[in-house]
């Protein structure tokens, strides 16, 4: 039977779709009061899009392992920060070719020689870097 | 605080699609997408969002004259020199008052981080202009003439600080403070506000009140 945290921190970020949100950081709590059931979860950035998204993934795959009441609060404190992605999800994200934060190493060939492009990218939490040696353009998850 | 960041957000909304670079044009966009997740975090802390957005009339809102403005000498033009000088004011003004709160306040805590980035976007675009060419020189610094009045309103009770933040930046940019002195446009705070700002609202505000609760 899975618990109705591992239903949660299962669900896969519907933006960078190579990490769940437990590894992310943004599943802060998972409780279970008289059967009904309390997701907490915290925005990377104020204006993050995929909010929406994540409560109704979490509501979806909560309630998909068996538990029907269930409801997703949103904390803001302590503010999320980069540090709070957990050692796996910095790996998955490398192994997807997406630079974990504070590393500027190309995920194709490891080259550290690599230049931003932009600072801002495809979603609020990512900027665009391109490899000096392989020359192949990567995101990179902003230090925040 | 909140309606600062609101039509900020709607005014920066206007460069999509239309930025000089693809890069440049996914970093405004970024900002404004992050100024209405402010806007909307500070709006539910104080009622409804939707309606407090959309069903307010121009009187009724509370932000300074500075971001109400268009992005560039006439309504409807869009100067990207003019748009990094206001963004230059307006970031360094929300960075102080977001770090003065971010101890008490959890949406200033957050907000304290991503408008030090903002910050930071605007500090290198606008040492770029003003010490880039000629041309870009110019425009830059005849954004900060025509706005630097409009900044007054901006900072009241932080204008020490917020000078030390901007001072150095035109310095580096070699670009020139204007005098302190003359014309400093306010009424913002209580309601009083440009012509400006009733055409934002009416582009922004038309389809909740023609369709109530529209969704897609």
């Amino acid at each position: 039977m899975v618990t109705p945290y591992e239903a949660a921190a299962a669900v896969v970020d519907p933006e960078l779709r190579v990490v769940t949100i437990a590894e992310l950081g943004i599943l802060r709590d998972v409780s279970v009061v008289d059967g009904r059931v309390k997701v907490t979860i915290t925005p990377t950035y104020s204006g993050c899009p995929a909010m929406d998204a994540i409560r109704s993934d979490v509501v979806a795959a909560v309630r998909g392992a068996g538990y029907d009441e269930v409801e997703v609060v949103t904390s803001l404190s302590p503010a999320w920060s980069t540090d709070m992605i957990t050692e796996s999800g910095r790996k998955a994200l490398a192994r997807n070719r997406i630079a974990p934060p504070g590393n500027h190493e190309c995920p194709h060939c490891a080259s550290g020689d690599t230049l931003q492009i932009s600072r801002y990218g495809s979603t609020p939490c990512q900027a665009l870097f391109k490899c000096q040696g392989c020359y192949e353009p990567f995101p990179l998850v902003k230090t925040l | 605080m909140a309606d600062d960041a609101l039509i900020a957000a709607q005014r920066l909304s206007e460069w999509v699609s239309r930025a000089p670079t693809l890069e440049e044009d996914v970093a405004l966009a970024n900002i404004a997408l992050d100024q209405l997740g402010v806007a909307r975090l500070l709006l539910q802390s104080l009622g409804d969002e939707d309606e407090l957005a959309y069903l307010r009339s121009d009187s009724e809102f509370r932000n300074c004259l500075l971001v109400e403005l268009p992005l560039g000498r006439y309504r409807g033009d869009l100067d990207f020199g003019w748009t990094i000088a206001w963004l230059l004011f307006l970031t360094a003004a929300q960075h102080l008052r977001y770090n003065d709160l971010a101890g008490s306040d959890p949406v200033a805590a957050k907000a304290v981080k991503e408008s030090a980035y903002h910050l930071d976007h605007a500090t290198q675009w606008t040492i770029r202009l003003g010490d880039g060419t000629q041309e870009s020189h110019r425009r830059i610094q005849a954004a900060i003439d025509e706005l630097w009045p409009y900044t007054h309103e901006l900072t009241e009770g932080l204008r020490e600080r917020w000078l030390s933040i901007v001072d150095p930046v035109l310095e580096k940019a070699t670009l020139t403070r204007p005098s302190d002195e003359g014309w400093k446009p306010s009424g913002g705070r209580e309601g009083q506000h440009t012509e400006h700002l009733s055409y934002l609202l009416a582009e922004m505000q038309s389809l909740h009140r023609a369709h109530p609760g529209a969704t897609w």
